[in-house]
């Protein structure tokens, strides 16, 4: 089985809140300094998703992240994780793109590469998350699309997919090819392999520019002005907090106990 | 000018009756409607369709526009996103709101993709610019981090879905008029490619998340999938529901279907007890609505600090047990 997997790299997610700062002006964020950037964490799970497949059928992987220099390291941890090859897709032109723009631009890589049975996205970026670019570019590509997507078995040439709903789940069978979206309950990702680690260690990530994979500026241009962020805020909230002290936690305890009864 | 006319909302039926969310789309739909002065219509799939027609127009529709066929009793993404592109190529709605659900979250960009239009998703709050008269977006974005403002300058539909209990569900009036439109299916079935072969309901015991009126939530501090046990006392002496930030789903600690949060369940009890866990964005953007917050961390330091009312800082395994038991003694259930 083909399988293209959609990595993007993006802030580390998991920094203390009080870190977290944005430009309001340009309506960007500004990356924490010092924490190194990550791959998107859904993102990784999709990437699991591939390998699940691969143990089992066999087959190629290949990663495919639009972004910038440095975004060469989450293809490369991709293939750490047990990804065949991958490319980033990396130009000026694709600076702040919308979800049309970027999915326009993944479905011109796609096409480069060809052939496929599968292509996996994340549910939502951990960054801008909007939940969208799996599902346009499914469009764009003009495959049937799963989104929420927690376990993927192949049978007989489909696949056999289970979809998270609020109340359980949904098992779907969708012919090859498709896309679908990868959710947290797949599990938790494998970590790459040291042998694996240092052999991408050196790797030269190929590199595709808008001209490499057939984009042009101006059909770009059209396909990405579809939404604008008009302004950017950090929500404030901030609550009084009454710590609730006793001699020992026992006694804190039961001093909260009171309170809550009273309020119940 | 572009002929682009009136808010369409895509409802959704749960167990023949019109979903909360759908009657909260309502709400926010004839707000917005009412400002543009244009109608609010409401697009409803599935063989029942027809027979919600008149509530749905109590609730504030003008329009009802009911696709009455068994094909799309239940949620299939190619039949739903098929009959809702070509109603919305038909009428040329200028606003296109669904709710950011299971069945929204799906079909909202794949609707968006067909019709080319502009789509904020998860939304917290939507209204008209009275310069503009556009629609503008407020949608939590880096894990509830920032709040962004989205706005469709250009591209029609301007799309939203928005997430459940955020906005007041509409009031019913029954005296209201409104028209029950048929929409001559032309689903063509050959068009369905992905095709739903089983639906599994999970049960959990007990009351669900989002319908208690108390939850306790337990985080990656927990520790163990035993641990979680001391939760399961102290939700049932008060009458709650246990849920988990991701870490104790990822460990398998519990169901992945507890997990709280942007990315789990959406909870407003009227208490939430918080224990630990750190109280990341990811998680907070999930509990929100909840009247009372209590804490109980270990680090003075922790982020949920932040946004409780009432905190213990203390080691979690020496305050349940008291806790649990005192408040037995006070509400006992
Ligand atoms: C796109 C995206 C979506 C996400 N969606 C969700 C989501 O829906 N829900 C969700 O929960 N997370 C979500 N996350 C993850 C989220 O960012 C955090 O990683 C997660 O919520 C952290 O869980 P935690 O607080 O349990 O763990 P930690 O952050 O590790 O905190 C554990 C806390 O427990 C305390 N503790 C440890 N031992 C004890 C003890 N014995 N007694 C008392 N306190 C103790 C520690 O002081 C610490 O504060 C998402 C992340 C991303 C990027
Ligand atoms: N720049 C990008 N490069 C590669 N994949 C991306 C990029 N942006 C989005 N994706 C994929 O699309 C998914 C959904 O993104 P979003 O719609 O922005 O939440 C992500 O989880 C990725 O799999």
């Amino acid at each position: 089985m083909n399988i293209i997997v959609c990595v993007k790299q993006v802030p580390d997610p998991e920094i203390p809140p009080a870190k977290f700062q944005i430009d309001p002006e340009k309506k960007q964020v500004i990356p924490p300094p010092g924490v190194p950037p990550v791959i998107s964490v859904f993102d990784e799970r999709a990437v699991e998703a591939a390998c699940r497949l691969k143990d089992e059928h066999g087959g190629k992987i290949t990663a495919i992240s639009m972004g910038s220099e440095q975004a060469a390291d989450v293809i490369k941890h991709t293939i750490a994780m047990g990804a065949d090859e991958g490319f980033l897709i990396h130009d000026p032109l694709f600076e702040n793109l919308d979800s049309f723009g970027t999915a326009y631009v993944l479905s011109k890589a796609i096409q480069k590469i060809g052939e496929y049975d599968l292509v996996l996205c994340g549910r939502e970026a951990a960054d801008w998350g909007a939940e969208q670019v799996g599902s346009i570019l499914a469009e764009m590509l003009g495959i049937p699309v799963v989104t929420r997507v927690f376990d993927i078995q192949a049978v007989d040439g489909a696949l056999r997919v289970k979809r998270v709903v609020s109340d359980g789940f949904e098992v779907l069978e969708a012919p090859t090819p498709c896309l679908a979206t990868v959710s947290g309950e797949i599990g938790l990702p494998r970590l790459p392999t040291g042998v694996r680690l240092m052999m991408v260690r050196r790797k030269q990530i190929p590199v595709w520019k808008a001209q490499d994979i057939g984009v042009e500026s101006s059909e770009l241009d059209k396909v990405n002005a579809h939404t604008e962020i008009t302004a950017l805020s950090v929500p404030t909230r901030k609550t009084e907090c009454e710590i609730i002290t006793g001699d020992t936690p026992g006694d804190a305890a039961v001093n909260l106990a009171v309170k809550l009864a009273e309020l119940m | 000018m572009d002929n682009h006319r009136g808010v369409l909302v895509c409802g959704e039926i749960g167990e023949g009756k019109l979903a909360p969310i759908t009657i909260e789309l309502l709400g926010v739909g004839r707000k917005l409607a009412d400002e543009l002065d244009e109608d609010l219509s409401v697009l409803l799939m599935g063989s029942q369709a027809g027979s919600l027609g008149q509530e749905t127009i109590a609730y504030g529709a003008d329009n009802v526009y009911v696709a009455e066929d068994s094909l799309l009793d239940h949620y299939n993404s190619d039949a739903y996103t098929q009959v809702a592109a070509d109603l919305c190529r038909e009428m040329s709605p200028s606003i296109v709101l669904l709710g950011h659900t299971d069945i929204g979250s799906d079909l909202a960009p794949r609707l968006n993709a067909r019709l080319g239009g502009g789509l904020a998703t998860g939304c917290l709050a939507l209204s008209i610019d009275p310069e503009t008269r556009l629609l503008v977006s407020t949608r939590p974005v880096f894990g509830g981090n920032a709040h962004a403002t989205v706005v469709s300058k250009s591209a029609k539909p301007q799309m939203a879905t928005i997430r459940p209990k955020t906005v007041p569900p509409a009031e019913r009036d029954d005296s209201r008029q409104g028209r029950i439109i048929p929409v001559e299916s032309k689903l063509d079935p050959s068009a369905i490619k992905v095709k739903v072969v089983e639906r599994v309901k999970e049960e959990v015991e007990g009351i669900k998340l989002e319908d208690a009126e108390v939850v306790v939530v337990g985080g990656r501090g927990i520790g163990s999938a035993e641990n979680f046990e001391m939760l399961r006392e102290l939700a049932n002496v008060l009458g709650g529901a246990v849920g988990a930030t991701r870490p104790p789903c990822d460990e398998g600690w519990v169901p992945a279907t507890l997990q709280v949060g942007q990315s789990g369940r959406m909870v407003s009890p009227k208490l939430y007890i918080g224990v630990a866990l750190s109280g990341a964005m990811a998680h907070i953007s999930g509990i929100l609505g909840s009247k009372v917050i209590v804490a109980i961390n270990k680090d003075e330091e922790a982020n949920i600090f932040n946004v409780a009312h009432f905190g213990i800082v203390a080691d979690y395994k020496e305050v349940l047990p008291p806790l649990t038991a005192k408040l037995k003694e006070l509400v006992g259930s």
